[in-house]
């Protein structure tokens, strides 16, 4: 569990996180959703350590990040895994050398061993046969599973997923969320997704942050959003009249009156 | 940003790369790659610089020396101060914060805009340590030795092309060579090439490392890297001159 106290952050005279409050939920997928310039992605690097906040208290499961000394930091990080919106893949690494990375640095175990590890978290992600091949070699949906992958190798419990279906087809930002979904609940992470995709929001949001202008504007889960009566919230989510049709058919259907021929009720 | 600030950041920048490495083992991985890449890397270039920086200091020395008064192995004695006072260390590392630098300050840069740096912090590594320290303790070690490659190759390089020339004997040659050498030359040549390493090392790393923005902040950081240590090597080497001989 994450617990968020407070939090302000702020570059020169422009506030870029005013009074932030929230907890990031074990088990559970926790979306930072928000519009471009929101705070979000700063909230995130505050959250990992790489932004210092100006005031407020960061625990992870009850132990103060914002308190703790550099080398406790670095033991800690080691507990978190990170994808990157970008991936941030070693260029010149293949992917067996990437995602093996964390283990060379941090573990002691045998090159069988690694290698049999690295192979099991590829297996996971649904990536075979590519071990060998560059980062400028493989599409970005396997860069983004190669991120997840190198991401979990070293069974994390926090997961910080940065935009993860930035500049990626329909298809596989639903492969990649449902992939995100799955791993959180197989290994019980702490998983906190930023986004402003409204697909990972409807199908994955567990536990959802609005974030406006750099305060939290709203909170919940996917069942209520629909619900929100939050107006910059539905101008956010449900900008386009197609979303906001879907808005009212999920509103119908959770009501049991979803329009005929959608589930055969007349 | 001022100079001071750039020079404020650049120290806590070395500072910090001083704390115990999360794997040795990792990190002399690191060293030995920066090695291949520094040392065997620019091997090529120095080898063509300075046979063709003897060749032409024997040349244009003997142009100068027109009177029959002057032995020609003094020739020789000139090209070897040159060589080793000057052109071994000073072109070389020029040369080097060219090829090296623009490498060094390009790699960080990227690194940082592709948000790998942020990956390192984030599972704990301290990115100055294992990023920026195996390329300036490389330096340390393969400059050096490229210094010295380029001083025999470059004294190499002035006795064939003045006895292809016809300009004066491989005999004539040598024995200038030997005539009135100082072993503190060398030395000398030495000290200037552990400052110049940390130079080229050290100042494209610090604008790699900070670099903001896309691809034209990496070549703009590039750039400014190369000129910053070619500047700062002109400075050194005045410096040192002045202190030592």
């Amino acid at each position: 569990m994450i617990e968020i106290k407070d939090l302000k952050k702020s570059f020169g005279d422009k506030v870029v996180i005013n009074s932030v409050s929230a907890v990031m939920e074990t088990g559970k997928a926790n979306l930072i959703i928000g519009a471009s310039g929101s705070g979000k992605t700063v909230l995130m690097k505050c959250l990992v350590g790489l932004f210092e906040p100006d005031s407020g208290e960061i625990l992870y499961s009850g132990h103060s990040f914002t308190g703790m000394e550099e080398e406790e930091r670095k033991e800690l990080r080691q507990q978190i895994g990170m994808l990157f919106q970008g991936s941030a893949l070693f260029d010149s690494q293949t992917v067996e050398q990437n995602v093996m990375f964390p283990l060379d640095m941090f573990t002691r175990l045998s090159y069988a061993e690694k290698l049999k590890k690295v192979n099991e978290v590829l297996d996971r992600v649904n990536l075979k046969d590519a071990n060998k091949k560059f980062p400028a070699e493989i599409s970005g949906g396997m860069k983004k599973r190669v991120g997840i992958a190198r991401a979990i190798v070293l069974n994390p419990k926090y997961l910080f997923c940065d935009e993860p279906n930035s500049g990626l087809d329909p298809q596989t930002s639903l492969v990649i969320d449902k992939l995100i979904y799955e791993v959180t609940r197989e290994f019980n992470m702490t998983t906190v997704i930023n986004t402003h995709d409204m697909n990972s929001v409807m199908e994955i949001g567990d536990h959802i942050v609005y974030m406006h202008q750099g305060e939290k504007e709203w909170e919940g889960n996917n069942k209520q959003i629909i619900y929100s009566k939050s107006k910059k919230l539905n101008d956010f989510i449900f900008a386009s009249e197609f979303l906001q049709d879907v808005k009212e058919m999920r509103m119908r259907e959770a009501e049991g009156k979803a329009p005929n021929g959608k589930n055969g009720s007349h | 940003m001022n100079f001071f600030n750039h020079f404020g950041r650049y120290i806590l920048m070395i500072k910090g790369m001083f704390t115990k490495p999360e794997n040795w083992r990792m990190y002399w991985k690191e060293l030995m790659h920066q090695c291949s890449d520094i040392g065997i890397g620019s091997l090529g270039i120095v080898v063509v610089v300075a046979l063709f920086i003897g060749a032409v200091s024997t040349l244009q020395t003997a142009y100068q020396l027109v009177s029959n008064l002057i032995p020609k192995s003094t020739i020789a004695q000139i090209v070897r101060d040159t060589v080793i006072l000057e052109f071994a260390p000073t072109i070389t590392c020029i040369v080097l914060a060219g090829v090296v630098g623009s490498k060094i300050a390009s790699e960080l840069g990227n690194m940082r805009v592709s948000e790998q740096i942020d990956a390192l912090e984030i599972m704990g590594i301290n990115t100055k340590a294992y990023l920026i320290m195996p390329k300036i303790l490389a330096s340390f070690i393969m400059i050096p030795l490229l210094v010295i490659i380029a001083g025999v190759l470059g004294i190499w390089g002035g006795r064939l092309a003045g006895t292809m020339a016809g300009i004066l004997s491989p005999e004539e040659f040598d024995g200038g060579l030997l005539s009135g050498f100082l072993p503190f030359n060398v030395t000398f040549a030495l000290y200037k090439a552990y400052t110049f390493a940390f130079i080229i090392s050290s100042i494209p790393a610090y604008f790699g490392y900070f670099v903001q923005g896309g691809a034209l902040e990496i070549g703009k950081a590039s750039t400014t890297a190369v000129v910053a240590s070619c500047i700062m090597i002109l400075f050194a080497d005045y410096v040192l001159a002045a202190l030592l001989l």
